[in-house]
């Protein structure tokens, strides 16, 4: 039995297609000031590839899930592609471990985890996604015994708050590390679209 | 946002058919991937070479296929690199038995993006892949803690070079360590007097003051190490030129020298600018033994420009002086 359904899999990915979708320009706009203004633009078209996606074609949320993450590898490109596509394939492949639900799904984020910081060769405190994405995963084993709504609530305020921690952080990985000391205080526009990511997973995937 | 467009969306789409349009005598072009091939790719027996990278660069890389450079260019969206399933489709159509090299900028994206087509390509096709991952940009500190530096002009002398000696016949071992010379023999540095817009985003990169220049640019529209005071080209070019020579030794060989424009400065500026450059060379004991000055690897319309110093060798002269039929270079044919 997985953690989540296919049904929930298939919110949490529409649930995360719009959010981009609004919050594209915003994403972008980081990216501009630190990079090289693609960011929401990039990840828009990738999410409204996976919204198209036929959700009920899907036997197992990890069927879906590993189709997200190639769909995402296949039309994002950049750097943001093959992080997030990674993510989605790793997520769905550890999907079914577990006892519980909730050991379930932790096994499945740290599995995300560990896939975007091998194929991104970067750590935390780089200033990257994973500055959301590895508090998010602790705070979610900590709470894990609450339940997954309560966890994957605990695992959203914990990104949302390393992503402002990652602020005054100096890049050291991706486009932005180019600019040195000139990227402190610049917000993380791949640690803001995780925090998104988390904050749209507690919407739609905790069950009591 | 005042550009030669249609929906910002459809830029490269639309680019590309134009490519096919002007061009159809050298180039085949599959515009459901965004790849441009060499009309007559693969080759038997040829190593094969594909590049690829975010568009925005041009005439890198479509520009530069052809006889005795590419097979392929993959071509991603403006400054965004290209997807694993571009490069897998590439890989496998140049391939003429003889194995096929990547040529890839170092960019996290392009080089994740190129390793994640490589295992593809290893575990479905059986073609052999080698990569080459450029990184002559000496603005970005090097450390084994960041992303490196960049991959900018070296890469367009490497692809020429590389280009004759696959023509030659060469396997792609020889080839991979000629790529491998080519790069660690380079270094470049850059500049811009302007931002450029991203046709999606509608609005300038940076913001640069009347009075103020980026120094240490890439080729991204994104900001460089510092921003300074605009200066003479004179001294433009000794803070160009400078870093350059000191991450290097350049005396005692010929060098290849290209003075690139970003693509928003006329060439009466890039050849004054060159004169400059050439100067500072000589008075540094470097002999130019061939330039290039013109617009080869841009940054949309920004207006800057950069310098590539590659120590050569008789050897690299040769290669170099070698026929060569593209859009964007074209000589000895």
């Amino acid at each position: 039995m997985a953690a989540i359904s296919t049904e929930q899999a298939g919110a949490w990915l529409a649930d995360y297609a719009q959010v981009i979708g609004e919050n594209a320009a915003m994403l972008t706009d980081l990216d501009r000031q630190t990079g090289d203004a693609d960011h929401g633009s990039n990840m828009d078209r990738g999410m409204k590839a996976v919204a198209a996606l036929d959700v009920s074609s899907f036997d197992s949320p990890g069927a879906l899930l590993k189709k997200a993450g190639m769909t995402l590898v296949s039309n994002v490109g950049g750097a943001s592609g093959p992080l997030y596509g990674t993510f989605f394939l790793r997520f769905a492949g550890a999907l079914d471990d577990g006892p519980d639900d909730a050991s379930g799904l932790l096994g499945a984020l740290r599995a995300g985890l560990e896939g975007i910081e091998q194929r991104g060769k970067a750590e935390r405190g780089d200033k990257t996604m994973i500055d959301a994405l590895a508090p998010a995963v602790e705070a979610f084993e900590t709470q894990s015994g609450a339940g997954t709504s309560a966890a994957l609530t605990a695992a959203a305020k914990a990104a949302a708050r390393g992503r402002d921690e990652a602020t005054d952080l100096i890049a050291r990985k991706g486009r932005a590390s180019y600019l040195g000391e000139r990227s402190k205080g610049k917000q993380d526009p791949g640690a803001t679209s995780m925090t998104l990511l988390l904050e749209s997973a507690a919407r739609t995937l905790g069950s009591a | 946002m005042k550009k030669l467009i249609n929906d910002p969306a459809d830029v490269v789409a639309e680019a590309l058919k134009g490519v096919a349009a002007a061009h159809p005598d050298r180039l085949r072009v599959d515009h459901e991937q965004k790849i441009v091939y060499r009309r007559d790719a693969p080759r038997q027996g040829k190593v094969g070479l594909i590049s690829g990278g975010g568009s925005g660069h041009e005439p890198m890389h479509a520009g530069y296929v052809g006889l005795g450079m590419l097979d392929a260019a993959c071509c991603g969206e403006v400054f965004t690199s290209p997807v694993p399933d571009q490069m897998m489709a590439a890989t496998t159509a140049v391939d003429g038995g003889a194995g096929v090299l990547h040529i890839v900028k170092n960019y996290t994206g392009d080089v994740m993006n190129f390793e994640m087509a490589a295992e593809m390509a290893a575990a479905d096709s059986g073609v052999r892949v080698e990569s080459v991952v450029t990184n002559d940009d000496v603005a970005v500190t090097d450390s084994l803690y960041t992303a490196g530096r960049r991959g900018v002009g070296v890469t367009v002398l490497l692809e020429k070079i590389v280009g004759a000696a696959a023509e030659e016949g060469r396997d792609l071992d020889a080839v991979l360590a000629l790529a491998q010379q080519v790069n660690d023999n380079g270094r470049s540095m850059g500049m811009a007097l302007t931002s450029c817009t991203v046709p999606a985003a509608g609005t300038p990169t940076f913001e640069l003051a009347d009075d103020e220049m980026e120094l240490g640019i890439g080729i991204h529209g994104e900001p460089g190490r510092s921003t300074v005071k605009l200066a003479p080209a004179r001294e433009i070019a000794q803070q160009l030129v400078e870093p350059v020579l000191a991450d290097h030794d350049f005396t005692g060989a010929p060098a290849i020298v290209m003075l690139n424009g970003m693509g928003g400065t006329p060439l009466i500026e890039l050849y004054l600018m060159y004169g400059e450059v050439a100067q500072i060379l000589r008075k540094s004991g470097v002999e130019v033994a061939r330039c290039l000055v013109g617009n080869y690897i841009t940054s949309l319309e920004m207006a800057g420009c950069s310098v590539t110093v590659l120590r050569a060798s008789d050897e690299l002269l040769k290669l170099w002086d070698a026929p060569v039929n593209t859009t964007g270079l074209r000589w000895g044919v």
